[in-house]
């Protein structure tokens, strides 16, 4: 029956029902609003970054090899996430399942390496969210990304989860397509902490 | 799955769960009301202590939660939600779709706002309400001593995640739900308006949320966003706070354009005057809406280039609105035009607005705003828009479409009694507002000194609030008399010209037994006018897909106002639990399938959604 | 029926503004915008109404159309069945409605930027010769620098008049704005920068001052005062406050300069001397009002003394009912009302 099921879906089977359409659709606006959300976030940063109240500079700070890590660690699940999206549109479940399990593993290594940075930070430094408005804006941007990052994890291991066994049809789709966009927008997010915060902060 | 959708449902539970776009819609305009009257009795008590110079009737801390309450109240709790529950109640009808794009996260809009709601006045009766204005600027609002800046902040960032996804929904309902036939330059003026408008929410509310966020922050865990002795700056709150605020004022302002588009027209029997420039129109003013905030920081010291740049973008802004103005007048031109209750508020809308868009141009100047800022000028300006516009459009559409939304007539008499004292009591109450400004007056004072020239303006403007008072309760007698002997409404009371006067009064639960195939602008006058006794269908009778009632959006919506609570109180525990109450909410909603139910064919009544 | 009531509504709006003006006039003539007296506010005002006169025209085009429209458009009773002509629009009116507000508009634009360019010129580097004066907010009262003077005062702005004073603005709480109806526009004082203005008096008067920005319960009593004078009287009057003795003249004064040295002047600042938590009394004799906003007698100052709460809620400085008895309070209003530096 189910086999049966997937080789009858469509070619992209995430939007091939109304209420595929609709939450395809709306995801995007979705994403719009955080865009604003980040940019926001971006812009305080900016106005702050040099407001670090006679404590510890940015330049002094970071570490790049330590963020360049992380950041090959998020890129390369953005990559995996492709492969398990490119799996769903030819109805391969159990490939898709496996690039998004390793998805939610480099994930889970990127906030590994976040939560050891700010630890670092925090106890080497002196560097907190109260030492100054840079500090204020540093980790209220940076840590945004990481609720984010974290958001996803807990998502996807939901979605793995509860359709690990009935496997893929035109309503479980269009969620594990909607994860992958949610997944690519954070990466995105990242690049942009990654030159603003990172690459800014120690150069500029 | 459930085979029989009339199965006899407890009420209260019906309410709570509902997931029908009509229902929310009332609920959404029953709490809209209640904030209206409420944010409204406040308005009285400021005009009450303002009467008199040196007047003592609630004081100086009481006064600044008034007006605090008055104007977020006003624009979050009521202007809002009111108009999201037209937008509910019409847009679906309008366009010939049985159902939003997305029932589940309509109802958990609501139900986060209303949630938003009650915390934010939770403030009156535990410690304070907050104080520091509508717009909460720090280091006012992250100083502001006791929890009343706290529930404000909590209040509004909950509630505005409601807002939020309630535009989504909207912007997905309009884009994918039409029926056939129903193009993009076939929309109702109010569907187009609203849609712009849930653009405009989803691209402003976020830079609200953030300025919540670093508020909150910065009064709950000590971090120095805003605190200049630790190298915060508090002016990027109110670049925030203005990114938001300013698309604000055309979130509330453009879908009433759009109702006066349609009431306008339906009583001018007229087709819109130039459709096509009323659509242009209204998004050129969505897109200008973001590219003006400055303008309410001209004061701040941005300098002479930036000052000048966002003018001449303000001063943009009302050639649009001008060709707005003049399209309603020509809609009318050549017309018949009547005059019920509705279509007096839309025509006393005209002159109203158009004095607030006046003040509106001459505030766009930088040297004169450095008198008018924050002077009673501009409290008359924003107030001859969003009353004479937002407001005189509310209740043109509540006149309108009650007939639509409840199936009984108001009465007109009580009607044009409300209009007359309101639309006296208003222009008494704000146009002398300009001349106290003018004359030196800052606004926001709880009062003022005698022997400065103040004194009548302000009497008169009190009793021109209490004229509005009156009409108000005039209103509300009308809605109570209604409610208990109102005269049935037939489906098409006022010969309207769009999709919803083409089904029964109120609109069934599926809205159309069959999808109706749209065969031009004001789709129901085309096919009246061609002798047709309804729409021609669009598909052939079937059973009909309806989405299943949920009680998780109230659950969920609860979890973040015990969330919200606890916070204030820093109760972390109690605070933590109810995130976690929300997220099992998602959880589950993730983890069941809702596959809905279907109404048989066989069960539709025999003329379905025809009307007669 | 209904051709009275719209008959009403016309007379109705007009006698409106009647009434305003009427009653009203133009304001106090030390407060309002509308009698400018000072080289910022007469650029201001002009802009206003050559906003206004611009506006009233388009209001009048508006108001004719909408008046034929309301007369000749409306539809003549319940059986009155005839369906107009379905006009979709006219793209030259629409064109004619775009473009003329666009020429307005311009008409505006250009001495509009004009204006906002010449309120600035200057600010950043004030001539050599100018007088600058540091003005600093708090809740709820007004403190002015003149650095160059070495002046420190409150309440009362001390400034000549016939050239352009520059001012550096700034705020040591929360937000402030600085505002002189009669003499020029307003400006915030932030508290995390700087802002500056100018501002020039025509004529010595006195003239009112407000806070314009919400500061907090006692927002409303935020007032001062600004006192322009001719240069050489300017000149005077900074000399004497350069040289202000704070020397008690009676037995009881000095009483009272004893209780001030005890109880005030870890705050209150005379001649220098002091801290500056709160207003500088150097020159408290010679301010009309007592706080900015009380009548300047003995019994106003002992009241405030004791309880100032009750006249400025929400204000920082403490009452001092309980701590000083009926004597005290003579002796210290003495003391004060003998710091002045104008006969």
């Amino acid at each position: 029956m189910r086999a049966e099921e997937m080789s009858k879906l469509p070619a992209n089977p995430e939007r091939a029902t109304l209420d595929g359409k609709n939450k395809f659709l709306g995801f995007w606006f979705f994403l719009g609003g955080e865009t604003v959300l980040f940019a926001s976030l971006f812009g305080v940063y900016l106005g702050l970054r040099n407001a670090t109240n006679g404590g510890v500079t940015s330049n002094e700070l970071f570490e790049l090899p330590l963020v360049f890590i992380a950041t090959m660690l998020l890129l390369t699940s953005s990559l995996t996430s492709v492969f398990a999206t490119m799996a769903l549109k030819t109805n391969h479940f159990k490939r898709m399942i496996g690039w998004f399990v390793v998805t939610a593993l480099l994930g889970l290594a990127f906030l590994g390496l976040e939560i050891y940075e700010f630890n670092h930070y925090v106890h080497e430094y002196g560097h907190t969210m109260q030492s100054s408005a840079w500090g204020s804006a540093f980790y209220t941007l940076v840590g945004t990304h990481g609720a984010h990052v974290t958001a996803g994890i807990i998502w996807i291991a939901l979605l793995i989860f509860r359709n690990m066994r009935r496997g893929m049809d035109l309503y479980t789709a269009p969620k594990f397509y909607l994860f992958a966009l949610y997944w690519h927008f954070i990466d995105v997010v990242w690049i942009f902490i990654f030159t603003v915060v990172y690459l800014m902060g120690k150069v500029g | 799955m459930s085979a029989h959708a009339y199965k006899k449902k407890n009420p209260i539970w019906d309410w709570l769960t509902t997931v029908d776009h009509k229902k929310i819609g009332i609920l959404y305009l029953v709490s809209g009301a209640f904030f209206f009257l409420l944010g409204g009795l406040e308005a009285i008590l400021l005009r009450v202590q303002l009467l008199y110079p040196e007047f003592d009737f609630v004081g100086a801390a009481t006064f600044n939660q008034l007006l605090t309450m008055h104007g977020t109240t006003m624009i979050f709790l009521a202007a809002m939600p009111l108009i999201f529950g037209f937008m509910n109640a019409i847009i679906p009808l309008q366009i010939g779709a049985r159902d939003v794009a997305f029932p589940f996260v309509n109802s958990l809009g609501f139900w986060l706002f209303s949630a938003g709601g009650i915390l934010l006045n939770l403030g009156w009766f535990m410690g304070g309400a907050p104080d520091a204005g509508w717009t909460g600027y720090a280091p006012l609002s992250t100083t502001s001593p006791g929890n009343g800046v706290d529930f404000y902040v909590l209040g509004l960032q909950i509630s505005g995640i409601g807002t939020l996804i309630g535009g989504i929904n909207f912007l997905v309902t309009i884009i994918n739900m039409r029926a056939p036939g129903m193009t993009f330059m076939r929309m109702p003026l109010f569907t187009w308006s609203s849609f712009i408008t849930s653009g405009l929410i989803l691209f402003a509310f976020p830079a609200l949320t953030i300025g919540l966020a670093l508020l909150m922050f910065d009064r709950l865990f000590g971090t120095q966003f805003f605190a200049a002795e630790a190298g915060g700056n508090p002016i990027i709150y109110e670049h925030l706070f203005w990114i938001f605020g300013h698309p604000e004022v055309y979130i509330l302002v453009l879908p009433v354009f759009g109702m006066f588009s349609e009431i306008i027209a339906t009583f001018a029997r007229k087709r819109l005057f130039g459709y096509s420039a009323m659509v242009f129109a209204t998004a050129l003013i969505g897109f200008l809406g973001f590219m003006v905030w400055v303008h309410h920081m001209f004061t701040v010291g941005l300098g002479p280039i930036a000052n000048s740049i966002f003018a001449v973008a303000t001063m943009l802004i009302a050639v649009p609105t001008g060709v707005k103005i003049f399209n309603w007048l020509f809609t009318m031109w050549g017309g018949k035009v009547s005059f019920p209750t509705a279509n007096l508020f839309a025509v006393g809308f005209i002159p109203s607005f158009v004095l607030g868009g006046m003040t509106g141009v001459m505030l766009s100047v930088p040297p004169a705003d450095y008198q008018y800022h924050d002077s009673y000028f501009v409290v008359a300006h924003f107030h001859y828009v969003i009353v004479g516009g937002v407001v005189f459009g509310l209740f043109a559409g509540f006149y309108y479409w009650w007939p639509k939304i409840f199936g009984t007539m108001l009465n007109e008499f009580l009607g044009k009694l409300h209009f007359w004292l309101f639309f006296i009591g208003f222009h008494l109450t704000f146009f002398p507002m300009h001349f106290l400004g003018l004359m030196g007056m800052p606004r926001r004072v709880y009062t003022y000194l005698s022997g400065q020239s103040l004194d009548e303006a302000n009497f008169a403007a009190s009793i021109g609030a209490f004229l509005m008072g009156i009409a108000t309760i005039i209103m509300v007698w009308n809605i109570i008399q209604t409610a208990i002997k109102g005269k049935k409404a037939g489906n098409d009371p006022w010969d309207g010209r769009t999709l919803e006067w083409a089904i029964s009064s109120p609109a069934p639960e599926y809205n159309f037994a069959q999808t109706p195939l749209i065969r031009g602008l004001d789709a129901w006058w085309l096919e009246k006018r061609a002798g047709n006794k309804g729409m021609v269908p669009a598909e052939p009778l079937d059973d009909i897909h309806m989405p299943d009632a949920s009680i998780l959006p109230f659950i969920m919506s609860l979890g973040l106002f015990i969330a919200g609570l606890a916070a204030i109180y820093s109760m972390w525990v109690i605070a933590i639990g109810g995130l976690v109450l929300t997220v099992v909410g998602m959880v589950i909603r993730s983890v069941i399938d809702y596959h809905g139910y279907h109404i048989h064919k066989e069960d539709l009544p025999a003329e379905g959604g025809k009307g007669k | 029926m209904q051709m009275k009531r719209w008959k009403n509504v016309w007379r109705f709006l007009p006698l409106l503004s009647v009434i305003a003006l009427t009653l009203t006039g133009c304001g106090n003539e030390q407060l309002t915008a509308l009698l400018p007296k000072g080289e910022g506010a007469e650029m201001q005002f002009n802009l206003m109404m050559l906003s206004l006169y611009i506006m009233i025209g388009v209001f009048v085009v508006v108001a004719l159309i909408y008046t034929i429209v309301l007369l000749r458009f409306r539809r003549r009773g319940e059986d009155d069945n005839e369906i107009p002509e379905q006009t979709e629009g006219n793209v030259v009116l629409e064109i004619l409605w775009t473009t003329v507000p666009i020429i307005l508009l311009l008409i505006l634009a250009v001495p509009t930027v004009m204006a906002t360019f010449a309120l600035d010129e200057g600010t950043d580097n004030p001539p050599e010769d100018a007088l600058v004066i540091k003005v600093t907010a708090h809740q709820y009262w007004w403190e002015f620098e003149y650095p160059d003077l070495e002046i420190k005062t409150s309440q009362d702005l001390y400034m000549p008049t016939g050239e352009r004073v520059y001012f550096e603005l700034a705020s040591k709480d929360v937000l402030h704005s600085f505002w002189v109806p009669t003499l020029g526009g307003k400006m915030d004082t932030n508290t995390a920068t700087v802002n500056k203005m100018w501002l020039n008096a025509n004529e010595p008067g006195t003239y009112y001052g407000k806070c314009a920005e919400l500061c907090g319960p006692s927002h409303a009593l935020m007032d001062f005062k600004v006192i322009a004078q001719e240069r050489e009287d300017f000149d005077a009057w900074a000399e004497k406050m350069q040289n202000a003795s704070s020397q008690a003249a009676t037995d009881q004064a000095q009483q009272g300069e004893e209780l001030f040295a005890n109880s005030c002047i870890g705050c209150h600042a005379v001649g220098g001397e002091g801290g500056n938590t709160g207003p500088s009394l150097t020159n408290f004799g010679d301010r009309e009002m007592v706080a900015g906003i009380l009548e300047h007698t003995d019994e106003n100052i002992k009241a405030w003394i004791a309880e100032p709460g009750e006249y400025k809620p929400g204000n920082n400085m403490p009452a001092f009912g309980d701590q000083l008895n009926d004597e005290e309070l003579d002796a210290l209003v003495a003391y004060l009302n003998g710091l002045k530096v104008e006969e």
